[in-house]
């Protein structure tokens, strides 16, 4: 629908598959948004650059992105972004995954690529449950929250997904939620500047599935919880940057360098190819 | 890449799974990813060091459902990609099998079997995978396997394996055993271009043109790689021609799945191969594959020295199942023998394939093939 009036993203988009899945009041459109004006922002080069996501609601990111897009099976969006990345260094890859599907099912993955620095970039929706699925717990719900397998409340300790990602290796780490927009925005463009394994996670809402069930009932009243809770402080401990309800850490934890894989093996690939 | 250090030619002492490393080199593959397991690991270690040399990369992942994923997407950036493990790790990689399967990467899986079920064996041979190579991922699909039974044809078949992946962007198989792939043995490597080598059909048409899911007439559609412009999209999910989910829509999921499968079935007169010995007369059938087909050669022979009209039928390509080959062979026949390294798997393919002509099957489990006598002594019991 080329004409006066085409968005100024439609480019970016992949007009034939919205309507999106997502309910109202979910976070994923505004990650979505957010990465969408990044691309734009850095002119990136639509034609070298690869989306790759899991299976989960935020999953069906990958589809909605008008690049080169896969959409895997659940927990694998990792390794076969890593496929892709050293097959074809030039290209820019970038996996957008959930919480269930980037640190339960493919928690092994995801410390492996950090611990590698393989040069691919991770956007983590954390919504604290499995939307997809109904509203399970997941490897990030916070302990007493009611999900659908948590009826009397939550009594697994969840993981700190910006600790896990700097003790694992990544080269760039940030947290935000989804009400920080500006900010989400300008790391995602940090993120896909950097050379090495990047990590974002982004506390978003599930208001559908997660926030009914714990008194947060609208996409408004989780962003309110974001609002009162959050507390922006860049470059601080991460260990000490647990989410729990009074409180969120938000900023940027790590932004660092060293030799990505695809560096060090294409170096060895180099110099054996010369050496015959 | 790679030139003139891609293909050894020359006259080999080799053993079967660096004869295979070598075969899939040759076949221009220049990505593995895998996960050691035995019998399997001196693939991964032979091309841990040959991969540098010819440009190539190898990586070793974290598991063997990490290996298969990174091989697909390997194989969707443009490289042909391979991974070889064994029964565990078999396992491990069928749920993406059926992504390689459903979003049509082309891709080589090397399976050296062992001795199951679980850890099993791990320093013996079997052939107890023949079955879930063909069912072991959910839902409907064909794929392509096939059986080498020495050294030799660990280099051929996995050539060959490649170039049937790319032809119909499938999956494909070489379902060694510890025994053809721990085997030293002489292996002729031809000069390059003796050796044939097809690459996937390239789409011819625009961007804006491009599905990336809608087939030529043989069924097959053309691939484009990431990085190339036609910004496409592939999915697991049950999709349309464009790429695009369609989970609702039961036509879509006839049409899609009937394809993946009729893309092998259709084609499988061209993709079946066999060897046929002494079958224009044979009143008894052997039908055997991978190395207890060898001991079946010596047994037929055996039988036809002292009068027995034994022959055998091998087959090299267990899927698509040649079941043709086994029917005509069946028709004349008054039994088939069937020795397998398993309780009995590929002899329920023969029996449905023979009709009214009796299989039997000879199990044998545990550390050896079969020897010679103990199939010459099966063709006797039922000749
Ligand atoms: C192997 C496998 N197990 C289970 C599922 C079912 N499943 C689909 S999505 C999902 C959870 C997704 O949660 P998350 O990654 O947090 O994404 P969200 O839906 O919350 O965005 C599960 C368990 C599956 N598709 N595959
Ligand atoms: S279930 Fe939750 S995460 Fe999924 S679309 Fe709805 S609000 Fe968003
Ligand atoms: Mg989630």
């Amino acid at each position: 629908m080329a004409g006066a009036f085409e968005h100024p993203f439609a480019v970016y988009l992949r007009a034939a598959m919205i309507p999106h899945i997502w309910c109202s009041g979910c976070g994923n459109g505004v990650i979505l948004n957010a990465f969408i004006h990044a691309l734009d922002e850095l002119r990136m080069d639509l034609d070298k650059f690869v989306v790759v996501s899991g299976i989960g609601c935020i999953g069906r990111t990958a589809g909605y992105t008008n690049v080169d897009s896969f959409h895997t099976t659940h927990g694998r969006a990792i390794p076969f972004a890593t496929g892709v990345k050293l097959a074809k260094p030039e290209l820019e890859v970038v996996v957008i995954s959930g919480d269930g599907d980037l640190f339960a099912i493919g928690g092994n993955h995801f410390i492996h690529a950090a611990r590698r620095n393989i040069g691919i970039k991770v956007i983590c929706a954390n919504n604290f449950n499995y939307g997809m699925t109904g509203g399970q717990v997941g490897p990030t719900t916070p302990l007493e929250a009611l999900t659908t397998t948590t009826p009397y409340g939550n009594v697994e300790h969840p993981f700190n997904l910006v600790h896990l990602a700097t003790a694992s290796g990544a080269t760039y780490v940030a947290r935000w939620t989804t009400l920080h927009v500006r900010m989400l925005t300008m790391s995602i463009k940090k993120l896909l500047q950097r050379k090495g394994f990047s990590f974002i996670e982004v506390v978003s809402p599930c208001p559908e599935i997660y926030g009914r069930r714990n008194n947060m009932r609208t996409g408004l009243e989780m962003m309110e919880w974001f609002r009162k809770a959050s507390v922006i402080a860049n470059f601080s401990d991460p260990a000490k940057a647990e989410i729990t309800p009074e409180k969120i850490v938000v900023g940027e934890f790590v932004d660092i360098e060293k030799p990505t894989y695809e560096q060090l093996l294409y170096g060895k690939i180099a110099k054996i190819v010369k050496k015959e | 890449m790679g030139g003139d250090k891609a293909v050894l030619t020359g006259v080999h002492f080799m053993s079967g799974d660096i004869a295979c490393a070598e075969g899939a080199i040759a076949a221009g593959c220049r990505f593995f990813a895998g996960y050691p397991i035995t019998p399997a690991t001196e693939i991964a270690e032979h091309m841990a060091a040959r991969m540098p040399e010819v440009g190539g990369i190898y990586i070793q992942m974290e598991d063997e459902i990490a290996s298969i994923a990174a091989v697909i997407g390997a194989s969707y950036a443009g490289l042909k990609a391979m991974t070889a493990t064994s029964g565990p790790g078999f396992s491990l990689m069928q749920e993406n099998i059926g992504l390689a399967v459903m979003t049509e990467a082309p891709c080589v899986i090397v399976d050296v079997m062992r001795g199951g079920p679980s850890t099993g064996q791990p320093t013996l041979p079997g052939q107890q995978d023949v079955m879930q190579v063909k069912w072991g991922s959910h839902g409907d699909y064909e794929i392509i396997a096939l059986a080498p039974s020495s050294v030799q044809e660990m280099f051929d078949f996995t050539v060959e394996a490649f170039n049937l992946a790319e032809t119909y962007r499938v999956p494909t198989f070489v379902m060694a055993d510890e025994i053809v792939a721990h085997m030293w043995e002489r292996v002729v490597i031809p000069p390059p271009e003796n050796i044939r080598i097809v690459n996937r059909k390239k789409p011819s048409v625009s961007r804006d043109d491009y599905m990336p899911f809608m087939p030529d007439d043989d069924l097959v559609p053309p691939m484009a790689c990431f990085g190339e412009g036609y910004r496409f999209h592939a999915t697991g999910l049950t999709h349309d021609e464009r790429g695009y989910p369609r989970t609702q829509d039961s036509e879509v999921q006839t049409r899609l799945v009937q394809r993946l499968c009729d893309k092998i079935r259709k084609n499988a007169d061209k993709i079946v191969r066999v060897e046929e010995v002494m079958l224009d007369d044979a009143d008894v059938v052997v039908v055997a594959y991978g190395i207890v087909a060898r001991s079946a050669l010596s047994a037929v022979r055996r039988a036809r020295e002292q009068g027995v009209k034994a022959g055998l039928l091998r087959l090299i390509t267990l899927w698509p199942f040649p079941g043709k080959h086994v029917a005509k062979a069946a028709e004349k026949a008054k039994a088939i023998i069937v020795p397998e390294m398993n309780c009995g798997q590929i002899v329920r393919e023969v029996e449905r394939a023979a009709k009214t002509t009796p299989a039997y099957h000879v199990p044998k489990l545990g550390e050896n093939p079969h020897t010679p006598m103990e199939i010459f002594a099966a063709i006797r019991r039922h000749g």
